[in-house]
């Protein structure tokens, strides 16, 4: 039974609001009694701010938003609750054209292995310390996102301190093309379209990728007000339905040049379709001529895309308290398991009988070949997963992963 | 403490409506206003004035660098309410609407900081009200000289006079259910694709 409801969904412009946009354009979300408006914002705090006052009963969020907003570590914290994941991967780290130029002498390429890259950037580090050169300016979109937390577990492992060796600082994803080409960073770890941007213009050089630094690893997240999940259940529920099957329909490599087409449109990205592409097929410019082919780069519905998995908010919880935004105790961890919410989900898609994993928790890491899971009727396939320097996330585990990380 | 003068940063890009609400603000009695239009650089400025309050719009996409440099910045002081009382939500409401938002010091009073995010929004609002009569005044003297010109193509090619030429054009916008305006538009495409070359 559809149920009836006027929704207001906030969302960035970044390719990875796709499934939100498709669910609406292409009528999943009327198909489920639902009336749906998209309003495209400027910034992650207006979507925040909007959503405290009812503007919007729930937005595109980076995955750790819900996060640090339930630990109160954002003005406005409000209770919000993530009950569906819009899609894995869909980052790049880009650098300046100048700075690949000294990482390829240091004996990076020729593709985007994080390792080998993330070894010549340490090398690149340590002789500008050595030179009395001010340290490398990275950008990131927002403290609390994704990016800014792979980017660091990426330097780290290559032993770049991101605290004191390199600079991160905040930019509009829109404004990094420009922010690079004029010299202003030297590299930014940012969403689709915009490293694509930044090689369209000349302006920079893809090093790695956030699908090979943490193999299908979370990126963005429906955030939803906990009281307005709370109120309102079916709607909640007709929405995760709608937004499941336009999932689907994004995943299918039959309809990407139309999905490319829509969201290449004015209102929405704005920018020529050929230059989304690369997302979808994962054959990315890297921006010296080259190409590589990243066949999970953006995974919007298989293995298991939508499943909002609390290992992944714990995991994103570890990096809060890694990089002193938050200070550790069992009752914060807890909160932030809690904000994901796969209960809903499960519910929610019950009645179409999606394939659900069988726990809500997984060992980030622990999957080298693709495994069949879960006990409901379709089968589900998940990972290979996990983090490219072969280091382990048992979520189970936490405070031995807290204490192990420098 | 209670007298000392707030310090107040004003960051819009858009450079009249900022000066706008700078005035109003000099006006309430405040002397101590920055106004800055491009971010960049804005961690120095908040840097060497520490200001009390800073009132941002909403349009602009720093804003999450705004909070960002609160958020991680050692330098910067580190205001964490918004607006005026998170609790609020009428207040933030309005602010929303009129398209402004303010960062304000933890720990400063309340009942001092409200005027001047009630005096932000009014100047917000009649900003976007004088920009939108503008528009409108534009879009209807472009309008009129559009018609004037459709009313000249029809007397010249009916050989009719000026009052007959605009119930033409009056009764066909009627009959299509469209404006006036519209109908002297396609009028005069359409005269401009069958001149001579």
């Amino acid at each position: 039974m559809a149920a009836t409801a006027d929704i207001t969904l906030g969302y960035m412009p970044l390719f990875d609001s796709a499934v939100l946009i498709a669910a609406v354009e292409k009528g999943f979300a009327g198909d489920e009694g639902l009336s749906v408006q998209l309003v495209r914002e400027t910034s992650w705090a207006n979507i925040r701010d909007r959503i405290a006052v009812g503007h919007f009963q729930a937005a595109h969020m980076l995955a750790p938003m819900p996060i640090a907003s339930n630990l109160g570590l954002t003005p406005l914290s409000l209770e919000l609750v993530a009950p569906f994941a819009l899609g894995l991967g869909g980052n790049a780290v880009t650098v300046s054209r100048a700075l690949w130029g000294r990482m390829f002498a240091e004996g990076a390429g020729p593709g985007t292995d994080p390792s080998a890259n993330g070894t010549a950037l340490g090398h690149v580090v340590e002789n500008r310390r050595a030179a009395g050169e001010p340290p490398l300016r990275f950008a990131v979109v927002h403290p609390f996102s994704g990016h800014n937390y792979e980017l660091r577990y990426w330097l780290a492992a290559c032993g770049v301190d991101p605290e004191t060796d390199v600079e991160i600082v905040m930019v509009p994803p829109p404004l990094m093309a420009d922010a690079l080409a004029t010299g202003a960073i030297d590299g930014f770890c940012a969403g689709e379209p915009w490293n694509s941007v930044a090689i369209a213009d000349g302006a920079g050089r893809i090093v790695t990728t956030k699908a090979s630094i943490w193999r299908l690893s979370p990126e963005k997240v429906l955030g939803v007000s906990a009281r307005f999940a709370a109120e309102n259940r079916p709607a909640l529920d007709a929405l995760l339905r709608a937004l499941y099957r336009s999932s689907i329909w994004c995943g299918d490599s039959a309809n990407h040049e139309e999905l490319a087409a829509l969201m290449s449109g004015s209102e929405h990205l704005g920018l020529p379709r050929e230059r989304l592409m690369p997302i979808l097929t994962g054959h990315l410019a890297l921006g010296d001529g080259t190409t590589d082919a990243i066949p999970e780069f953006f995974v919007p519905h298989a293995k298991g895309a939508t499943f909002p998995w609390q290992s992944h908010a714990l995991w994103f919880y570890s990096q809060m308290v890694r990089w002193g935004h938050a200070k550790h105790s069992p009752t914060k961890a807890e909160r932030a398991r809690d904000t994901y919410r796969p209960d809903i989900y499960r519910q929610a898609l019950k009645p179409i009988s999606a394939p659900m994993p069988g726990a809500n928790m997984k060992v980030e890491g622990a999957l080298t070949a693709a495994a069949p899971v879960g006990a409901s009727e379709k089968g589900l396939v998940l990972g290979p997963d996990g983090f490219f320097d072969g280091r382990i996330f048992d979520p189970d585990r936490l405070d031995a992963y807290l204490a192990s990380q420098s | 403490m209670t007298h000392r003068d707030l310090t107040i940063l004003v960051i819009d890009e858009n450079a009249i409506r900022a000066s706008i609400i700078e005035a109003g603000l000099r006006d309430a009695g405040h002397s101590r206003v920055s106004v800055v239009h491009d971010v960049h650089g804005v961690g120095r400025v908040i840097e060497r004035l520490q200001p009390d309050v800073i009132v941002i719009d909403l349009e602009n996409p720093n804003r999450d660098l705004l909070e960002s440099m609160f958020q991680l910045s050692r330098s910067v002081k580190r205001p964490i309410a918004m607006f005026v009382d998170r609790s609020d939500s009428s207040m933030i409401e309005a602010a929303i609407d009129a398209g402004v938002s303010a960062y304000v010091v933890d720990g400063l009073r309340q009942e001092r900081v409200k005027p001047i995010l009630d005096m932000a929004i009014g100047r917000f609002n009649a900003f976007s009200r004088m920009e939108r009569e503008l528009a409108e005044a534009r879009s209807e003297l472009a309008d009129r000289k559009v018609i004037d010109r459709a009313k000249g193509i029809l007397m010249k090619s009916r050989g009719i006079g000026e009052e007959e030429a605009y119930k033409l054009l009056r009764t066909t916008a009627m009959n299509q259910n469209r404006k006036i305006a519209e109908i002297a538009q396609s009028l005069v495409l359409a005269a401009g694709l069958l001149e001579d070359p």
